[in-house]
């Protein structure tokens, strides 16, 4: 079993995203301790590009901070090294197809396996494409996280044969940001992957409150969140440390109450 | 070869989102492609309501200042709303109808898409919405009032570099939100497939009348066919007919902006590498770390960081040629063909007139050469005196 479906293994998994080098690297490494501490299964870290199109405007923000502060690929994969002196927390990489193809997929996935990572998301990637990238990081035995939307329907089945590590569910229609209300039928979303594999399901895109959390592990395996934590590293910059680390701590404890 | 490839290029990446809406298109398409009604209707659409056949005409002046080839000028600038755009939107459009969708999205460069789509959306009877650069918003305001007036909402886009490139970008984002009963109408032979494929044959139209046209008038084929490059629809357009042919030199203009060797420029296959983006794999103005580049050029239409994935493969192949052209060659060659000619081209297909204007005088006077002035020039007006240090504003 991989690190990422060990951190799956009897709890609900809380999944907090951040956006590599907002404000800076080095707040970047102390957040990934102290999300770490707080509860987080897994941390998704997202290697930040100009044109980010699956991004609502909090994200996108984040992005473009990132990169005028100079931060580049190699550089987060230096970070990468320095936290893995320090903690073994599964981590994936959430960044865009063109990030990953620029670099050379092949450089760029085993570069992931020798800095400790664990998986990738490429929300740019569906099904019909993903076979340029997961056959690479098959090879180096790094985890490419599918996706499936509220319009996948039929496609669930298809998806979730050829999903590794842990399945994406997107909770909404359009891009990341928090919502005061999720309308999709997560459980029937949940139920299809099942059916097709034994492999958790974790929903993303407009979770921000500890209720929803809750809500969302009642009907699946764990819930991710970016927006709500990239608004405090957005508000609060290099002191945002301990503000993010109590939002985590209130989150992962939602998740795993139920 | 996988679906909607061409060569290594073109493909789906998009977001899981919207996977099934293009799938559903392009099951559309290729039902209606072939649908005599469709096509029939298309036909007095683009006959009637858009003015086509658009005329191929000799540019005799012209021909002889530069002392070389004839010079053809296929008239797509004397279309309804003034350029090639009403072509791939009536065709899109009519398509979105068919297929019982209420209401159209658009990004705009210009605004010649954008008013094309709000044109077509009027007369069709559809909700519509068009994203636009802010900064396009400020160089096109008329033709964002343009699109008011036809009764669309205009959306100014502030992120990134408020440009075409984030136009696309938002209209993408807009769609994932609402994808029932929304259809995007894609302005260019770019994005995920089957765009690359349904603008191209919206367009195609333009090179197979010129190709009859010419016939008509010179019993043969043209040496060379010269358009403007952005992300390449009205060069696809003018291209298709004659890639078969290949005595027919096949010429994209790319913007050059203030130098290929500087950073304010929007040559793509002059500058750019292979890359992903905005759903397709082509080439791409970007950094060493994929970031996408915040290209310039004088000409909001041609101010994208991409090409369309069938242009890249002709590229690859050789069987296309693409050439820079110079924010100051399209503004010199923008007031040469007013003053030779009589007529204002926009400043987007000035960069295929300023190419011209290098290449007809080393061919010979038996020789043909046809430009595709794409759009009209009215819109550019404004902009183009305010680069002569005129202080002039609609």
């Amino acid at each position: 079993m991989s690190r990422i479906q060990e951190a799956f293994q009897g709890k609900k998994a809380f999944i907090p995203f951040i956006t590599c080098g907002d404000p800076d690297l080095e707040t970047t490494e102390q957040l990934v301790y102290a999300m770490e501490k707080e509860g987080a299964a897994v941390i998704e870290l997202g290697i930040p590009f100009s044109d980010p199109t699956a991004e609502g405007p909090v994200i996108q923000a984040a992005n473009l901070r990132a990169l005028g502060g100079g931060v580049t690929t190699d550089k987060v994969f230096e970070t990468v090294e320095k936290i893995r002196k320090n903690s073994r927390i599964p981590l994936v990489f959430m960044t865009y197809a063109n990030v990953v193809f620029s670099y050379g997929t092949e450089r760029f996935v085993k570069r992931m396996k020798e800095t400790g990572m664990d998986g990738l998301i490429l929300p740019d990637v569906p099904f019909e494409e993903k076979e340029e990238f997961d056959s690479v990081c098959r090879e180096y035995g790094i985890e490419l996280i599918s996706l499936i939307a509220p319009t996948s329907h039929e496609r669930i089945r298809m998806i979730a044969e050829k999903a590794s590590g842990f399945v994406y569910c997107v909770s909404s229609l359009g891009v990341t940001g928090t919502r005061s209300e999720i309308t999709t039928d997560i459980g029937e979303m949940v139920r299809l992957v099942k059916e097709a594999k034994d492999i958790p399901c974790a929903v993303g895109f407009g979770i921000s409150t500890p209720e929803q959390a809750a809500e969302m592990c009642r009907q699946a395996d764990g819930v991710i969140v970016g927006s709500a934590i990239v608004k405090l590293c957005g508000a609060h910059g290099r002191d945002c440390v301990p503000y993010v680390a109590e939002y985590v701590r209130s989150m992962a404890e939602a998740a795993q109450s139920v | 070869m996988k679906k909607g490839r061409y060569g290594i290029h073109g493909g789906q990446y998009i977001p899981e989102t919207l996977m099934n809406a293009v799938n559903e298109l392009e099951e559309a398409y290729n039902y209606y492609k072939n649908d005599e009604q469709f096509n029939e209707e298309l036909t007095r659409l683009l006959n009637e309501y858009a003015g086509r056949p658009s005329r191929l005409y000799y540019a005799e002046r012209m021909s002889e200042d530069l002392g070389g080839a004839k010079i053809y000028l296929k008239r797509e600038d004397l279309n309804h709303t003034g350029a090639h755009k009403i072509n791939n939107v009536l065709g899109q459009v009519l398509l979105a109808k068919k297929m019982g969708k209420a209401r159209v999205i658009a990004e705009t460069g210009a605004g010649q898409h954008g008013v094309a789509t709000a044109t077509a959306a009027a007369l069709m009877g559809m909700e519509c919405e068009v994203f636009m650069g802010e900064e396009d918003t400020k160089r096109q305001a008329l033709n964002v009032y343009r699109m008011r007036l036809l009764g669309a909402q205009v959306h100014a886009v502030t992120t990134g570099t408020a440009t075409l490139k984030d136009a696309v970008s938002e209209t993408m984002r807009e769609w994932t939100r609402r994808i029932e009963d929304t259809h995007y109408v894609l302005g260019s032979c770019m994005g995920p497939h089957p765009f690359p494929e349904i603008v191209r044959d919206f367009q195609a139209v333009i090179s197979k009348e010129i190709k009859e046209q010419l016939m008509e008038k010179e019993g043969k084929l043209p040496d060379a066919v010269l358009a403007c490059v952005g992300g390449g629809s009205n060069a696809i357009g003018a291209f298709y007919h004659f890639i078969e042919d290949e005595s027919v030199r096949l010429i994209g203009c790319e913007a050059a902006g203030r130098g290929v060797n500087t950073a304010e420029t929007a040559a793509t296959i002059a500058t750019g590498k292979l890359g992903i983006f905005h759903g397709m794999k082509s080439y791409f103005c970007q950094d060493e770390f994929g970031q996408i580049a915040p290209v310039y050029s004088i000409s909001a239409g041609l101010d994208y960081p991409g090409i369309g994935p069938e242009h890249a493969a002709l590229y690859d192949r050789g069987r296309a040629e693409y050439v820079a052209v110079t924010d100051d060659e399209a503004v010199d060659a923008f007031e040469y063909l007013a003053r030779t000619e009589g007529i204002i081209p926009a400043i987007e297909s000035a960069h295929a007139v300023a190419y011209a204007r290098k290449l007809a005088p080393q061919m010979a006077k038996d020789q043909i050469v046809v430009i595709n002035i794409s759009g009209r020039g009215d819109k550019d007006c404004a902009a183009i005196a305010r680069y002569r240090g005129e202080d002039i504003y609609e």
